[in-house]
């Protein structure tokens, strides 16, 4: 299953997603890190710029990615209760 | 209302300073994550799902009308424009930055507000009857008592690092309003046969995942020795609870190991030797705490009798005013619950307009409930008619208190790291469905949490609601029959939990059982859950 590194910028508390070249708040311009991604968070963590690292598991639909958990859903939308806030990552109705 | 004296504000004022040096240093890479954590967190700022949340400590829940529209600035400054109202009566913001913290918290500084101790494993927010001085059976202000407590408690070396979190309220009145047999520390204000007043002290109590109801340890307590004691009850605590196990680190977990009685001994033991050290502050220190609360002077010749002609300005007043103890006046309790909103949060229009009310119509005060709503304590009640046509303008103006569409609800997965499902989506969809019949219901006190934490106080809820992760999925238990009241109880699991949809449709079973069992209009569903037992809502609920 693809893997997705994630986390939170230390200045904002952002919610950020891993492109390849850096970093973006949109879900949809992430890449797979698949085996590569334990090295990446070696690599980022001793900058101590971006809290939280983690890999999170999605699937790749037609629509873009679509986290597994809903947790990570509601964290690359936005609160499901507030869809005026929503991010354009995946259909807030879809969380 | 209390107001910092040069020794508060000092403190204050010098801890965001020290503050904005730790971010800056935390900006600059100077000290890591892992070190700067626990500095953040006493300070009340969260890492959760979206960005920082900020927690404000609102003392017993009282402000004034200059600290509530600070809160609305610091919504609109460094937030999206709303803040919430917490079951512990603080306020949470969900969009902070952490750059911004340093001005926000020196914002907050400058009307005596602050966010140290809202975290941590400390003392926590001193919570109290949002009634307080303004009800009608109270025996005297809790207020003082809380913010005795307060000062003792702010940066206590000794107790900055309990086993875990420590939660303490004080009540005044019969009618419990401030749930204190759900605290680490419940204490009530009683009065002797010559009138004076003592404190019953109650230990042990608390939700989360091993819920609780405190213990009385003591019946009387001379105000004289209020100090001395809680220090005896927490060098106990600190001495014996444990600290190798997160989920027994509470009090409440040492008081049910000991008993409640050894636990008590352990208590007197201890007070014996802390009592002469000569910790109790002389009366003159109540005294002149007490003084900042003098009850304000109301005209009790203000007419009782208001035109009541308008049906839905009648039923706001049946629904959400309570008796004054002062004749022509009355307690307007704003809810904060229309159903199909979020409970508990207000945009900072709203607490601008809140702030405008108490200054006009309320003594200057706000107080903030437990159940997340919002109460002017001191109005006369030819005044309510100009309040309530404010607050429908504002989408304030909803009359369901302690009714069913009167939902206390955590955060839930929305936004908290700690959650396992979400709980407002759960709220607001029963709070639509059930507002057309709640009129007919009664009191009935729904109260949802998105994890076994309890921030929604499920277990106190008439009905109750957990929401828990099964294999990923969000699934919702079904609890009966808890009460945070003076008649608590806690609440107990029906059977096996629910979707989304299928927790609406058992709660709607689960009503329209009491429906059909209930001896009359006037026995809430608590009195038919405790008088027929769960059976009978088990089997219409699972068939």
């Amino acid at each position: 299953m693809p893997r997705l590194l994630t986390g939170n910028r230390v200045e904002t508390g952002d919610v950020i997603w891993w492109t390849g070249t850096g970093w973006s708040l949109h879900l949809k311009d992430a890449v797979a890190v698949d085996a590569d991604g334990e090295a990446l968070i070696a690599r980022f963590a001793p900058q101590e710029r971006i809290n939280d690292l983690a890999l999170i598991d999605a699937d790749a639909t037609d629509a873009g990615w679509r986290p597994r958990t809903t947790r990570e859903r509601v964290r690359a939308v936005g609160p499901s209760v507030r869809p005026d806030f929503a991010l354009p990552s995946i259909p807030v109705e879809s969380i | 209302m209390y107001r910092y004296d040069e020794f508060d504000q000092a403190i204050v004022d010098a801890r965001v300073a020290e503050f904005r040096d730790q971010v800056a240093r935390r900006l600059r890479n100077e000290i890591s994550e892992e070190a700067f954590k626990p500095l953040r967190l006493m300070n009340g700022i969260y890492l959760q799902l979206h960005a920082y949340m900020l927690r404000v400590a609102i003392p017993y829940g009282t402000l004034d009308s200059r600290q509530l529209r600070m809160l609305a600035h610091i919504a609109r400054r460094y937030d999206r424009g709303y803040g919430h109202f917490t079951t512990r009566q603080n306020i949470q913001y969900n969009w902070m930055k952490l750059e911004e913290m340093p001005d926000l918290l020196a914002d907050l500084a400058s009307v005596e507000m602050h966010a140290f101790q809202t975290s941590g494993n400390c003392i926590r927010n001193i919570s109290s009857d949002q009634f307080a001085a303004a009800a009608a059976d109270e025996i005297a202000d809790p207020r003082p008592y809380a913010e005795l407590l307060r000062q003792w408690s702010t940066l206590h070396p000794e107790f900055s690092f309990l086993p875990r979190k420590f939660k303490i309220a004080v009540t005044g009145s019969a009618t419990d309003r401030a749930a204190i047999q759900l605290h680490d520390i419940g204490i009530k204000l009683v009065q002797n046969g010559d009138g004076e007043i003592g404190l019953k002290v109650l230990v042990g109590g608390g939700m989360g995942r091993t819920p609780l109801l405190a213990h009385v340890i003591r019946d009387w307590l001379p105000v004289a020795d209020y100090l001395s004691y809680m220090e005896a009850i927490l060098r106990v605590y600190n001495r014996h609870g444990r600290r190798d196990n997160i989920y027994k680190a509470r009090i409440k977990i040492l008081v049910n190991d000991l008993g409640p009685a050894e636990f008590a001994r352990q208590v007197e033991d201890e007070w014996a030797r802390v009592k002469p050290l000569g910790l109790d502050p002389p009366p003159s220190e109540l005294a002149r705490i007490a003084a900042h609360f003098q009850p304000p002077v109301l005209d009790a010749s203000a007419p009782v009798a208001i035109d009541l002609s308008d049906p839905e300005f009648a039923q706001w007043v049946a629904v959400n005013t309570h008796p004054h103890k002062v004749p022509g006046h009355a307690i307007v309790t704003i809810s904060l619950k229309a159903p199909g909103e979020i409970p508990g949060d207000a945009s900072a229009d709203q607490m601008d307009l809140i702030a405008d009310l108490a200054q006009a119509h309320a003594q200057d005060e706000i107080r903030v409930t437990h159940a997340q709503n919002l109460v002017l304590p001191h109005v006369r009640r030819d005044a309510l008619f100009t309040i309530w046509q404010a607050l429908k303008g504002a989408g304030l103006a909803t009359a369901n208190l302690d009714r069913a569409s009167d939902i206390i609800s955590c955060p839930g997965l929305d936004y908290c790291t700690l959650a396992n499902a979400r709980s407002i989506p759960i709220a607001q969809k029963l709070a639509v469905k059930l507002a057309p019949q709640e009129a007919d219901l009664g009191e009935l006190k729904i109260k949802i949490s998105g994890c076994i934490n309890g921030c929604g106080h499920h277990h106190a809820g008439h009905i109750g609601i957990l929401g828990v992760d099964r294999k990923g999925e969000e699934n919702y238990q079904l609890l009966l029959g808890g009460s945070g009241a003076e008649d608590a109880s806690l609440a107990k699991i029906l059977g096996p939990g629910f979707d989304e949809n299928g927790i609406v449709n058992a709660v709607e079973k689960v009503i329209g059982r009491y429906q059909a069992l209930r001896t009359g209009p006037d026995e809430r569903f608590l009195d038919t859950y405790r008088r027929v037992g769960a059976e009978p809502f088990k089997e219409a609920v699972y068939g």
